[in-house]
C-alpha cells in the first residue's frame, strides 16, 4: 500500500457494544430474577474495518458524529479490545485522548506536570529531564508554583500539549486537539507537527474537522456508520465526507451499505440519531405561479453531464430544469437564482435579455439547461427555479423557492468570501532584478 | 491540488490487510499491561498524589490521619473501661485496642475506599491505557502509607505501658504484609464487581461493620472463652482471617499474655484454615479482576 513499511495494520476489525435496554445495575435485580437475561441492543461501532498505515505517514480519520471514528481510536489506544480482527503496533505509541490525563486541579503545575508525564508513560527520571523543556514550551515558567485551578483554561491546554509533546514515540495518536491555545500557541503546535512528521514520527489524527486534515494529512479514511466508507488521498476524502455531511442521499446509500451488512442481525437504530439537516426538508416549500407551466423537475449537472447534488468547486456545473406546458405561452422567461443557506443571492441567471423563446404549445416539454463556471465558495446553495412572463409586471408561471439544494465542495479555504473569484497574485521586487509571480486557484 | 474524483473503494469486506509481526498484536488493555515498572510507576504516583491531597489545604494536615484513629480509641477506650469493665484484669488493653482499631481501619481504607476506585478513576480508565490493575493497588498502598503513619502512636502507647522492644516485634511487618495481601484480594474483587453491581458499596458497608465486632477488636478471645464455657465460639472467632492476624499482632507485638492464634486453635492443623481463605481471596479477586479488566472502560 505505502512505500515505507507499515507501522500499523487494521485487519477486519470489528467492535459492536452492548447497550442493555434494562440493565440490571443491582445485586437485588440479579437474585430477584436469576433467570431474566437482561435484553440487549448491539451498537455495531465498528464493522470490518481494515487498513494501513505507513511509517511517517501522516493519517487522517475523518468521520461525522457517531460514525465509529472515537471507538476505532480507542481501539488502536487499546483502550478498548476489539471483538473481531486484529490491530498491529509496530513501535511506541503515545496518545493524545485527551489532554492533561490526571491532572488534579489543587496541585501545583510542577505536580501536574510530573503526574501527566507519568501517565503518558515518561520514567520520573526522563520527566524530570524534561521538566524545564515542557515549561519553555508552554512558556509558562512564571506560573510553575501556581495551582492549576488558579490557571486559565488556555494556560491549562498550553501545559497539557507541552507534556503529551515531550513523550518520545513513533506514533501518536492524536484525537481534535489542535484547536488549543490563541494564534500564537496555535503557531507553535503546526511548527512542532512539522517538525515531529519530519523526524519520521507517524501521526495519526481523528477529527471531524476536513480543515485540519487537508493542512496535515498525506492520506485519510472516512468512517461512516462504522463501515470504511473510503480511503485515499485527503482531497477526494474531503469531497466525500462533504457529500455525506450534506447530502441526503449519499447518507442514505451509505446506510443502505450498513444495512446490507446486516443481513440477520438486529436492526440498526441509525446511528447515533442526530441527523440535523436531514430534519429540515428542503423539497416542497412554497410554490408560486399560475399554472400554465410547470416544472417537473430541477437539478443539478456537474462537468461530466451527470445529475449530482455535489458541485465541485473550480469546474463547470449547470442547472436543469424539466418544463411542461399547460397552456399556450409565449416567450416565457425562464431562470434560476442561487442563495447561500445565509440567504446571500449569489447568482441570478434568466434567458431575459436573451432572443425571445418563442412560443409553446399546450404539451410541450422543455429543458432548460443553465451552464455556469462554479467558482462558488464551499457550501450549501439552494436553487429557485422559476418560469415567468413578462408583461406589464411579472407573472409567475411556476416559480419554486429554494427547490432543489446543491453542495459545493473544495479544498480551497475561501477565507470566507461568497466566491472563489480565480485570481493571480504577482510579487514584484523594486530594489533587485528578481521577480516572483504565484497564481492562485 | 488534484481534485479528481473517483469511484469508492470496493466493499471493504474483501479487504484484508496483511498482518505484522506476532509481536506487535494490541491485546487491549489489560489488568497488568506489558511492563510491570509502569504498573509500579503509576501505582506509586496514584497513591502518592491522592496522599498528598488528602490533607491538603487542611491546617492540621497530616495530623489528622493520627488524630482519627486515637479519637475513636478515646470514644471506645472510655466506654469499655469506665462504664463497661471490658478490660479486666488485662495488662495492656488500652494499646491493645488502639492496635486493634489502627489495623481494622487499614483494612476498611484499602478495602472500602477500593470499591469505587474505578468509577472515581473513570477519566484515566476511559482516556489512556495503562495497567488497570493500578487503580485498586494504589488504593491498598495508600491504606499502607497511613497504616505506617498510624503505627507510630501505637508504638508510642505501648512503650508508654511499659512494653518493651522484643524480637517478635519484627514478625509484626510479616503480617502486615499478610493482611495487606487479604485487602488487596478483596480491592481487586469489589472494585471490578463494582463497575457492574452499584450495590456492592452498602453491602461491603455492613460486612466491614460486622468485621469489626467478630474481632478481638474491642474484647479478648479469653473474655469470649469464660462466657461461653467451651472453646467452640473462640475457634469460629479465629478462623476468621482477620480476627486470626489481630490476635497474632496482639501476641507477637503487646504482649505474649495474649494467647498466639497457634495455641488458641488447639495447636492443630485448623490454623492453616485463616491462610487458605487468604490466599483464596487473592486468587479470586486476581481471577475476576484479570476477567474483568479488558472491558472495564466500556462498562462503567
Amino acid at each position: 500500500m505505502s512505500a515505507a513499511p507499515r507501522v500499523i495494520a487494521v485487519d477486519r476489525v470489528s467492535k459492536r457494544f452492548r447497550l442493555p435496554q434494562e440493565r440490571v445495575h443491582t445485586l437485588k435485580e440479579r437474585a430477584l430474577h436469576p433467570l431474566r437475561q437482561p435484553g440487549y441492543e448491539q451498537l455495531n461501532a465498528l464493522r470490518n474495518i481494515s487498513f494501513d498505515v505507513g511509517k511517517g505517514e501522516f493519517f487522517g480519520i475523518v468521520g461525522r458524529n457517531g460514525s465509529g471514528k472515537s471507538t476505532l481510536l480507542k481501539c488502536l489506544a487499546s483502550i478498548y479490545r476489539v471483538d473481531q480482527g486484529a490491530i498491529y503496533v509496530d513501535g511506541r505509541m503515545s496518545t493524545f485522548i485527551e489532554l492533561g490525563v490526571g491532572f488534579n486541579p489543587d496541585l501545583a503545575a510542577r505536580d501536574n506536570v510530573m503526574i501527566n508525564a507519568t501517565m503518558l508513560g515518561l520514567s520520573s527520571r526522563e520527566a524530570r529531564r524534561r521538566f524545564d523543556q515542557i515549561l519553555d514550551f508552554a512558556e509558562l515558567h512564571d506560573f510553575v508554583d501556581l495551582k492549576l485551578k488558579n490557571y486559565s483554561s488556555g494556560m491549562m491546554v498550553r501545559l497539557a500539549f507541552s507534556v503529551a509533546i515531550q513523550v518520545d514515540a513513533d506514533i501518536l495518536l492524536i484525537d481534535e486537539v489542535l484547536a488549543v491555545g490563541d494564534a500564537a500557541f496555535q503557531q507553535k503546535c503546526f511548527d512542532e507537527f512539522v517538525r515531529i512528521r519530519k523526524s519520521g514520527v507517524t501521526v495519526m489524527l481523528v477529527t471531524h474537522d476536513m480543515s485540519s486534515v487537508e493542512r496535515f494529512c498525506d492520506r485519510a479514511l472516512l468512517l461512516e456508520h462504522g463501515r470504511l466508507a473510503d480511503i485515499g488521498d485527503t482531497a477526494r476524502i474531503g469531497t466525500r465526507y462533504l457529500e455525506l455531511n450534506f447530502s441526503s442521499d449519499a447518507r442514505a446509500a451509505e446506510q443502505t451499505a450498513a444495512a446490507d451488512e446486516e443481513t440477520g442481525e438486529l436492526a440498526q437504530p441509525p446511528a447515533a440519531g442526530i441527523e440535523p439537516e436531514a430534519a429540515q426538508p428542503v423539497a416542497e416549500p412554497t410554490r408560486y405561479g399560475d399554472g400554465r407551466a410547470e416544472m417537473l423537475d430541477a437539478w443539478f449537472q456537474d462537468d461530466k453531464g451527470s445529475r449530482t447534488d455535489v458541485l465541485h468547486g473550480g469546474r463547470p456545473a449547470a442547472f436543469c430544469m424539466r418544463v411542461l406546458f399547460a397552456e399556450h405561452v409565449e416567450d416565457p422567461v425562464f431562470g434560476v437564482s442561487l442563495r447561500t443557506t445565509m440567504g446571500d443571492h449569489v447568482l441570478a441567471a434568466n434567458s431575459q435579455d436573451l432572443p425571445p423563446a418563442g412560443a409553446f404549445a399546450p404539451g410541450d416539454e422543455v429543458v432548460v439547461r443553465i451552464a455556469f463556471d462554479n467558482i462558488l465558495a464551499p457550501g450549501r446553495y439552494e436553487a429557485s427555479p422559476a418560469v415567468a412572463q413578462l408583461g406589464i409586471g411579472l407573472a409567475w408561471l411556476d416559480y419554486r423557492p429554494g427547490w432543489v439544494s446543491v453542495v459545493v465542495a473544495g479544498m480551497h479555504a475561501t477565507g470566507g468570501a461568497l466566491v472563489d473569484i480565480p485570481f493571480e497574485l504577482a510579487i514584484e521586487r523594486q530594489s533587485g532584478a528578481g521577480v516572483a509571480a504565484a497564481r492562485g486557484t | 491540488m488534484s481534485t479528481t474524483v473517483q469511484s469508492p473503494p470496493p466493499g471493504t469486506g474483501e479487504h484484508t490487510v496483511a498482518p505484522l509481526p506476532p509481536g506487535t498484536r494490541l491485546r487491549g488493555p489489560t489488568a497488568l499491561g506489558d511492563d510491570p515498572r509502569r504498573l509500579l510507576r503509576l501505582t506509586w504516583t496514584l497513591a502518592a498524589t491522592d496522599f498528598k491531597l488528602r490533607f491538603f489545604g487542611s491546617v492540621l494536615g497530616y495530623l489528622w490521619q493520627l488524630m482519627r484513629p486515637l479519637m475513636l480509641f478515646g470514644i471506645l477506650y472510655t466506654v469499655f473501661t469506665q462504664f463497661l469493665d471490658f478490660a479486666g484484669p488485662e495488662k495492656y488493653y488500652g494499646v491493645s485496642l488502639l492496635l486493634g482499631i489502627v489495623l481494622y481501619n487499614f483494612f476498611g481504607e484499602a478495602t472500602g475506599g477500593a470499591v469505587k476506585s474505578i468509577l472515581v478513576r473513570e477519566q484515566l480508565v476511559r482516556k489512556i491505557d495503562f495497567p488497570r490493575l493500578a487503580v485498586p493497588l494504589s488504593i491498598v498502598l495508600q491504606a499502607l502509607f497511613n497504616l505506617a503513619l498510624n503505627l507510630v502512636p501505637v508504638l508510642v502507647f505501648l512503650i508508654a505501658a511499659g512494653g518493651r522492644p522484643r524480637l517478635s516485634w519484627l514478625v509484626l511487618p510479616l503480617l502486615v504484609v499478610v493482611l495487606a495481601v487479604m485487602a488487596l484480594g478483596l480491592a481487586m474483587l469489589l472494585s471490578s464487581l463494582y463497575v457492574r453491581y452499584r450495590d456492592i458499596e452498602p453491602i461491603w458497608d455492613v460486612v466491614l461493620q460486622a468485621l469489626f465486632y467478630a474481632s478481638p477488636i474491642l474484647y479478648t478471645v479469653e473474655s469470649i472463652r469464660q462466657k461461653a464455657g467451651d472453646t467452640t465460639v473462640q475457634l469460629l472467632l479465629v478462623l476468621n482471617p482477620f480476627a486470626a492476624i489481630m490476635q497474632q499482632g496482639k501476641h507477637v507485638f503487646i504482649d505474649p499474655s495474649h494467647p498466639a492464634t497457634m495455641s488458641l486453635v488447639g495447636n492443630s492443623a485448623l490454623v492453616l484454615v485463616p491462610l487458605v481463605i487468604i490466599l483464596a481471596l487473592f486468587a479470586i479477586g486476581y481471577r475476576v479482576f484479570v476477567r474483568e479488566a479488558p472491558r472495564i472502560a466500556e462498562d462503567l
